[in-house]
């Protein structure tokens, strides 16, 4: 009674979810940008540069992460509600660092703003360190497991029917105290910054802050390069939570994520050029006065990205692991949505091509001149 | 009761209406804006009058403040369903997910991409591509508004599931059932409406205001026109829609219904309340009279609810008690279950739920089969199960009642005052009193009150429900710490509000500079 159109399903959904994941991780290049403000503009005319250059952009790596969660509720909703619900801090905390952003652009420069230019920026920078840090430390726990029992059948229970909680009073802050997820959080905050000097290489038309950007590429390059190592090699000696298709019983297997890399390896292949376009961008960009490294560097990150995220839940892998009970763990088969609710959704996930191209062609459009100081003071709508 | 952390769940539920109110504070001038500014900018196309530009840049730079906000506050009820409701989010996830991931794919994006261009692309694109981003922010917008109103509606009304008690939650069967419910549908028409008339007052009030001190009449005057017969034709719209969302109320919520219009005993013909006060400390079942005073009209109630003037209506305390007769949505006449029997055969339902499971894992055929029939039999009372009081099924009456009323009583005002206005701007060629453009600006604070008045009738109206009859709130919530809800609210309490006063100060400055080039 292999239902295969329900688990091909599954696995579809499951690379939906891996792709928004890692488009989001590369529009991180925001987030990273709004830590380099003040570091790479010395005067108020290079700031507005920046900002605006990033300005025109929040919007998407927002709306990604919006559709990101909306993918994962409507796909996944086992897993909305056990790491919400559970991990409320970490959950909240980055909530609240992208509720403070997306005003920031908008007021910063206004008139009578009531809190002063410097508190949006201060939020644009908190945005930067804690949202990319806690994101990255988030994902990591796909591998590292959390701390949650689910017993669907408390349903039943009419006085305390709540079917997950979370067996530490600390409600997700721990995952920052793993050091395996932390060099992951490490790692996403400094690319995003490299991918954010690529970008400004590449989109501000500015000398000194190309000379800049190109002096604090390395500078943020390399922490990204040793982190990312370390958090892959160490990601390939560990166990897994592998999964036994035939009865969904949960088992820890010794190098499940380096198998699976061997079992499927068209994904391997995937993750090696991924990693080698994120350093020929980057290389390139160091080496010479070069300035597409973004490019490179950002399809490279796409494509690593959504390698790491279909090894946590493909080829029978537990992707939201519980280090409580490893039978509540979460896998792509037990905590989907219905096959009915799934093939809904594969319908409109057909649109997705389209949205991609309307968004590439109007973002073609408005970019076809470069950030310049000209440009800053003919427009009419400067952040 | 005594299980439930009653403090959590009221904690939840004041966190959830604090965000959502203060979302809806934005939203629906974005809704109304957008459109306003399509017009304008299509006069502009048409017209190739500078003029026309300019007043579109101007309100176009209002509606970018107003939309920067209206997005930060709208990421956190995407996922508070998960941080707060998140038993919701399992046992209705397969369903309610569908909407809002349709709406981040269909919706939001088509909006961020659009605006994109339609700030920043006024040198960069052609004129006609420009008209068209501006188009298509305000449909996307408006598409934003249509999901998450069915994802609403599918919860008032649930409609195109059944329960699945292998994986224990509720899943779809019939996608369209969902989308075009018609609960949905008149939702979804209300209350993008609500937001073209809040943003035409809007537009008129500040129009007014510029009158009023005599500068940038011409873009004032231009403003108001573009707003008064958008005003006009949205507000009439909004009362047929109105009196629709209210006869699917009578139809799937009866006892909101009742709340609304404070009817303790329920009758044949019975009356509307145009205007009246109730009695304070009323209980369904003593004998006070509901009200203090009271203006109705006789049988409207009965007519607007169910199509015939001698209509009975149930009022709060037939659906407590039970015993009269309705007919079904089969058209199969039923006489009425109590509250108490409800609930026990909700608990019936929950234990079939249960025993199925254990027979199933016992692979006895036969205890499953008649667990599953029984729990067939009992699913349409599921929810009630987790309650143990007959009274709790009672939303809050005076709270439904007093904003209902002013809701509708607002309602009216608006629709004389877009009449009044397009008189003076067509009869009277703008010669508008002081004390007129001073009603206008007043205005705007009135169709706010009808705004979030509205969310309250149709949210506070149902409980103790979040899926009518299926989930109650107390069953819906995570289990977290109630002092963690209580520190997140009072941190979103002070984050919202600092940045409302932040929106409101650069509003008003705006309003101040006006349109940038000046005119006239
Ligand atoms: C400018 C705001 C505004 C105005 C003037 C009105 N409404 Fe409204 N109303 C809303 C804004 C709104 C809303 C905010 O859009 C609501 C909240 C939930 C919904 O579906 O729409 C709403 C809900 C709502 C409901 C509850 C629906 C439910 O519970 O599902 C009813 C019965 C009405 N309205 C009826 C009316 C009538 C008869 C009006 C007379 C003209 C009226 N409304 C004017
Ligand atoms: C933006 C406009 C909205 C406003 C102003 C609003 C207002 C409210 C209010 C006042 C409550 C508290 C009711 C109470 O606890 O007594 C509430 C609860 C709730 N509403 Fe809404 N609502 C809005 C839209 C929505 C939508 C679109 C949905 C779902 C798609 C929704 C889902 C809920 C849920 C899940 C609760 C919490 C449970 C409960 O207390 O009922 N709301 N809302
Ligand atoms: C509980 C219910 C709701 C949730 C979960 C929700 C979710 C969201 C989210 C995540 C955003 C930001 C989108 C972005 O990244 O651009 C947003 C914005 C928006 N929402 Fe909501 N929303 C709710 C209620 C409503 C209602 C009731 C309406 C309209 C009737 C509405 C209409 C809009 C619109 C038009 C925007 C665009 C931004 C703006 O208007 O300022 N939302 N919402």
């Amino acid at each position: 009674m292999v239902d295969t159109t329900y688990i091909f399903l599954q696995h579809y959904w499951w690379f939906i979810i891996s792709l928004l994941g890692a488009l989001l991780v590369f529009l991180l290049f925001v987030q990273g940008g709004q830590t380099l403000i003040y570091t790479l503009g010395k005067t108020e005319l290079e700031r507005t540069m920046l900002i605006n250059a990033l300005g025109r952009k929040w919007e998407f790596t927002f709306t990604t992460l919006v559709t990101f969660g909306g993918a994962f509720f409507a796909s996944f909703p086992l897993f909305y509600s056990t790491s919400f619900g559970g991990a409320y801090w970490v959950w909240m905390a980055i909530l609240f660092c992208f509720i403070v952003q997306a005003i920031s652009y908008e007021f910063r420069s206004k008139p009578n703003n009531f809190l002063g230019q410097r508190t949006y920026e201060v939020f644009l920078y908190i945005n930067g360190l804690l949202g990319t840090i806690l994101f990255g430390t988030a994902v990591a726990t796909f591998f590292t497991g959390s701390m949650f029992s689910v017993d669907k059948m408390n349903l039943t229970d009419v006085n305390n029917p709540v079917i997950s909680s979370w067996e530490t009073p600390w409600h997700g802050l721990e995952a920052a105290l793993n050091l395996h997820n932390l060099a992951l959080g490490l790692a996403v905050f400094f690319l995003a910054r490299t991918l954010a000097i690529l970008y400004f290489m590449n989109h501000v038309n500015h000398n000194a802050i190309f000379e800049r950007a190109k002096k604090h590429l390395l500078y943020n390059a390399l922490p990204f390069v040793v982190l990312f190592l370390v958090f892959v090699i160490w990601l390939m000696l560990r166990d897994g939570f592998a999964v036994n298709p035939s009865d969904g019983t949960v088992f820890m297997e010794k190098y499940k994520y380096l198998h699976n890399l061997i079992q499927m390896p068209v994904i391997l292949i995937v993750f090696l050029v991924g990693v080698l376009l994120v350093l020929w961008g980057i290389a390139k960009s160091l080496i010479s006065n070069y300035t597409k490294g973004i490019w490179f560097t950002g399809v490279g990150t796409v494509l690593a990205v959504l390698a790491l995220f279909l090894i946590a839940g493909w080829n029978n892998t537990a992707y939201y692991p519980s280090t409580f009970n490893l039978q509540h763990s979460l896998t792509i088969f037990n905590s989907s949505s219905s096959k009915f609710t799934l093939t809904v959704m594969s319908f409109v996930s057909l649109l997705i091509p389209f949205v991609v191209a309307y968004i590439w062609y109007a973002w073609k459009s408005i970019n076809v001149k470069q950030i310049d100081e000209y440009e800053m003071s003919s427009e009419s709508h400067v952040y | 009761m005594e299980h439930f952390d009653l403090s959590l769940v009221n904690w939840s539920r004041a966190q959830f209406a604090l965000t959502a109110m203060y979302h809806w504070v934005f939203v629906p001038l974005t809704l109304g804006l957008a459109f306003i500014i399509a017009f304008m900018e299509t006069l502009y196309v048409k017209t190739g009058d500078e003029e026309w530009k300019r007043i579109t840049k101007f309100w176009m730079t209002l509606f970018g403040i107003n939309f920067a906000i209206g997005v930060a506050t709208g990421i956190i009820l995407e996922f508070e369903f998960g941080t707060n409701w998140s038993n919701y989010s399992w046992f209705v996830g397969d369903i309610f997910g569908a909407p809002l991931a349709i709406e981040g794919i269909m919706a939001f994006f088509m909006e961020s991409t659009f605006i994109a261009v339609m700030f920043f692309g006024w040198n960069k694109v052609s004129k006609k591509f420009h008209l068209v981003s501006t188009w298509l922010v305000a449909v996307g917008a408006n598409l934003s508004a249509l999901w998450i109103l069915v994802a609403n509606g599918w919860m008032q009304y649930p409609a195109g599931m059944y329960f699945n008690p292998d994986t224990a939650r509720n899943e779809m069967h019939n996608f369209w059932e969902v989308l075009f419910s018609p609960v949905a549908i008149n939702k979804f028409l209300h209350t993008i409406t609500s937001g073209y008339v809040l943003a035409a007052i809007f537009v008129i009030g500040v129009s007014a205001w510029y009158m009023l001190k005599g500068r940038n009449i011409l873009l004032a005057k231009r403003s108001i026109i573009v707003a008064a017969v958008f005003g006009l034709v949205t507000s009439i719209f909004l009362a047929l829609t109105g009196d629709g969302s209210a006869y699917q109320v009578a139809q799937k919520q009866p006892m909101k219904l009742a709340a609304m219009e404070g009817l303790y005993e329920g009758q044949e013909g019975a009356p509307l309340i145009v205007v009246g006060a109730l009695t304070p400390g009323k209980q369904f079942d003593d004998d006070m009279d509901p009200y203090i005073f009271r203006i109705q009209i006789p049988k409207m109630l009965s007519f607007l609810g169910y199509r015939s003037g001698d209509a009975f209506v149930p009022g709060v305390k037939d659906l407590v008690e039970g015993g009269y007769t309705y007919v079904d949505k089969n058209g199969v006449e039923k006489v009425a279950l109590s509250a108490e029997q409800k609930i026990e055969r909700g608990k019936i339902a929950i234990k079939a739920l249960a025993d199925y499971t254990a027979a199933k894992d016992a692979n006895d055929t036969v205890a499953v089969a008649y667990n599953r029939a029984l729990l067939n039999d009992n699913f349409e009372y599921f929810g009630y199960g987790y309650l143990n009081n007959p009274k709790s099924i009672i939303p809050n009456v005076p709270l439904t009642f007093y904003s209902f009323h002013i809701m509708v009583a607002l309602g009216f005002l608006f629709i004389g005052f877009f009449m009044l206005i397009l008189y003076l701007v067509y009869f009277r060629q703008f010669k508008i009193n002081k004390w007129i453009l001073r009603l206008s600006i007043l205005m705007i604070p009135l169709a706010y009150i009808a705004s979030q008045t509205g969310w309250i009738v149709a949210e506070v109206g149902r409980q103790p429900w979040v899926i009518q009859d299926i989930l109650p709130t107390v069953a819906a919530v995570s289990r977290i710490d109630s002092s963690a809800v209580q520190i997140t609210f009072f941190l979103f309490f002070t984050i919202f509000t600092a940045l409302l006063i932040a929106e409101l100060r650069i509003m008003f400055k705006q309003i101040k500079i006006g349109s940038k080039e000046g005119d006239k």
